[in-house]
């Protein structure tokens, strides 16, 4: 266990050192982080008062160490676009990204385990049917894409929600409902299909055979473990929604979280924000992939810790 | 084993001549509708890209101001001139829609071939050899499943400068870690077969094992693998474009002209809705003919899938 568990750690840094270096070879030896971040007609006199003030004149072995040290204490430097502390930044909107994953992938899970257990009693059923074609069409769907569908049917067509930016409830409807859907899709099919191989197995047999209630079959015994394999994309989901999905979301519907201020410090040529960013969203990835490991423990006993 | 109805089997049997060959793959996916449908519109698409300078009705990068904004052609303004109607800078959206399915497939097939390689070689290296290079490539797999890819995309695309060139690169760069780990589970599975195992002890090179005897057994897991990851990176391109961190202007791409319609959806709802339909139709094709593929090559999968009454003989 307690093996287990540093060796899971270690892992977890050398993913988080793994993803400095590239960003470091990336923008400090492919690309050059001056010409990038200053406009073309700076000088030779501005660009080098520009390195030596940030540093980029060091050798890059000083500059990564230089960072690390900084990244240990959350000092990841100033923002150039907004002239304060990109961790300042990163603290104010990354709340705003956690409530719109929690929001989306809640209202995901909460609906996709009782319909794919409802679609797994009756494998091939037009219901069952409907649900897996409608599945396969949420999963084909670009996000972006639905997103803006969604503007323009309750944004432009109905009027009813706010197409753009946050602060009420109803701000979060949309961009929670983009991200919900296409994880929605999977999560279902996910649950029927471990479903109907648990729904066949003896000891559910022999649980119906002794007449014990149908829901308490299906819901507990069935669904308890069936429910593995669901954990484990609920995890993923998790994850990609946190590093990916939201990039997309947050930009469609200008919510103002870590994505949308991402692509934000990507218009504005602030490599010293994006970095930022980057790392911070490593160092969250890492954290809640060691979290998921214990929670597929706490949910699944079979799994041993080696 | 997916052949049930009479057609399928009569078409089975002359299997030999590549012609009957062909039959019987026409048939097999004939009665798969969704499967069918799917392969039908991907190779119209293909059609489309390869020829789309000489099937456009219109340059799709002729600008012309006096015929802006016009909404499709079965609508009340719109004109047969332009059946998808215009966008903000009078381009026709139905050419612009052709042309940009040769991006799409350009970046789709070119990132497949190339991650598809690397991680193939890697995974039959990791699955063949064991050992030491197994954990090293393993670990690097793992390691980098855990990036957060699409941001470490979004650094190098700012730093080297979007383009199509640099998308094809980017996701390369993100693609191979799945074909490793497939291609090397199918490999532990086979390796052990009489066959390598023959071909082990009459003395055959390891290059010669692996790609002569190996390799062809995971062509269908690697087939599927191969049609899913196609129709991702599609949707990755388009978010990648929408995003304008993908194909730059004066190209075109699916997803750079629902970026520009974003900006006139309130009043032109069409610029938005066209492109995505291209886009979601394409990936919806390939994905129902990688779910026929799988069936096909994996009898258990279809009992899950149209699971009636046959679901107890897969299972006990």
């Amino acid at each position: 266990m307690g093996r287990f568990a540093l060796q899971r750690v270690l892992q977890g840094l050398v993913v988080i050192v793994g993803v400095t270096i590239v960003v470091f070879v990336v923008t400090r030896l492919i690309g050059d982080p001056v010409a990038l971040m200053l406009p073309l007609e700076a000088t030779a006199e501005e660009r080098a008062a520009f390195a030596g003030a940030l540093g980029l004149d060091e050798p890059i072995i000083v500059q990564f160490f230089e960072f690390v040290r900084g990244a240990v204490r959350l000092d990841f430097g100033e923002s150039l676009w907004q002239g304060r502390p990109a961790f300042e930044i990163i603290l104010e909107v990354l709340p705003r990204t956690v409530m719109l994953v929690l929001a989306g992938l809640g209202l995901a899970f909460v609906l996709a385990v009782p319909v794919g257990i409802f679609a797994a009693r009756r494998p091939g059923s037009w219901v069952d049917r409907s649900l897996v074609g409608g599945s396969l069409l949420g999963l084909s769907v670009p996000q972006f894409w639905l997103g803006l569908m969604l503007i323009l049917l309750f944004g432009v067509t109905l009027k009813w929600l706010p197409t753009s930016g946050s602060g009420t409830f109803l701000h979060l409807v949309l961009p929670a409902l983009t991200l919900a859907l296409p994880a929605f899709g999977r999560l279902t099919m996910m649950v029927r299909s471990s479903m109907i191989d648990e729904l066949h197995a003896a000891y559910i047999e022999t649980a119906r055979a002794k007449g014990m209630p149908e829901w308490r079959t299906v819901f507990v015994h069935a669904f308890r473990n069936a429910s593995n394999p669901v954990a484990t994309l609920t995890g993923w989901e998790l994850i990609r929604a946190i590093a990916g999905y939201s990039v997309v979301v947050e930009t469609v519907f200008a919510w103002p979280g870590i994505g949308f201020m991402a692509i934000q410090a990507i218009q504005q040529q602030d490599l010293i924000l994006l970095q930022a960013i980057v790392f911070v969203v490593a160092v969250i990835v890492v954290i809640v992939n060691l979290a998921l490991d214990f929670v597929y423990k706490l949910i699944d006993p079979r799994i041993q810790f080696v | 084993m997916t052949a049930t109805t009479p057609d399928a089997l009569e078409g089975l049997e002359p299997a030999a001549a590549p012609a009957g060959r062909i039959r019987a793959f026409l048939t097999d996916l004939w009665s798969d509708k969704a499967g069918f449908f799917g392969m039908l519109f991907l190779t119209i698409l293909l059609l489309l890209a390869v020829f789309a300078p000489l099937i456009v009705p219109y340059d799709p990068g002729a600008q012309s101001l006096t015929d802006r904004l016009q909404p499709p052609a079965w609508t009340a303004e719109g004109t047969s001139a332009h059946i998808l109607g215009t966008d903000n800078l009078g381009r026709d959206v139905l050419s612009r829609l052709i042309m940009g399915a040769r991006i799409s497939m350009l970046v789709g097939f070119a990132v497949v071939a190339i991650a598809g390689s690397v991680g193939v070689v890697a995974g039959l290296i990791a699955g063949y050899r064991g050992g030491k290079i197994d954990a090293v490539i393993m670990r690097i797999v793992d390691t980098q499943v855990a990036f957060p890819g699409l941001l470490l995309a979004l650094i190098i695309l700012t730093v080297i400068g979007p383009s199509a060139t640099t998308v094809i690169i980017v996701l390369s760069i993100n693609g191979w870690m799945v074909y490793a780990r497939v291609t090397r589970g199918a490999v532990l599975s086979v390796k052990e077969r009489g066959y390598v195992e023959a071909a082990e002890l009459v003395g055959a090179k390891s290059r010669r094992v692996i790609f002569r005897h190996i390799l062809p057994g995971l062509t269908a897991p690697l087939l599927t693998l191969v049609i899913l990851e196609f129709a991702r990176i599609i949707l990755a391109e388009a978010a990648l474009s929408f995003l304008g961190l993908g194909i730059q202007p004066p190209q075109t791409s699916w997803g750079l002209d629902v970026a520009i319609g974003r900006d006139y959806i309130f009043n032109s709802w069409w610029l938005v809705t066209f492109p995505g339909i291209a886009i979601a139709l394409t990936v919806l094709s390939a994905n129902m003919v990688a779910s026929w593929l799988r069936i096909r090559t994996n009898p258990l999968a279809r009992a899950k899938r149209f699971a009636e009454t046959s679901i107890q003989e897969g299972d006990l």
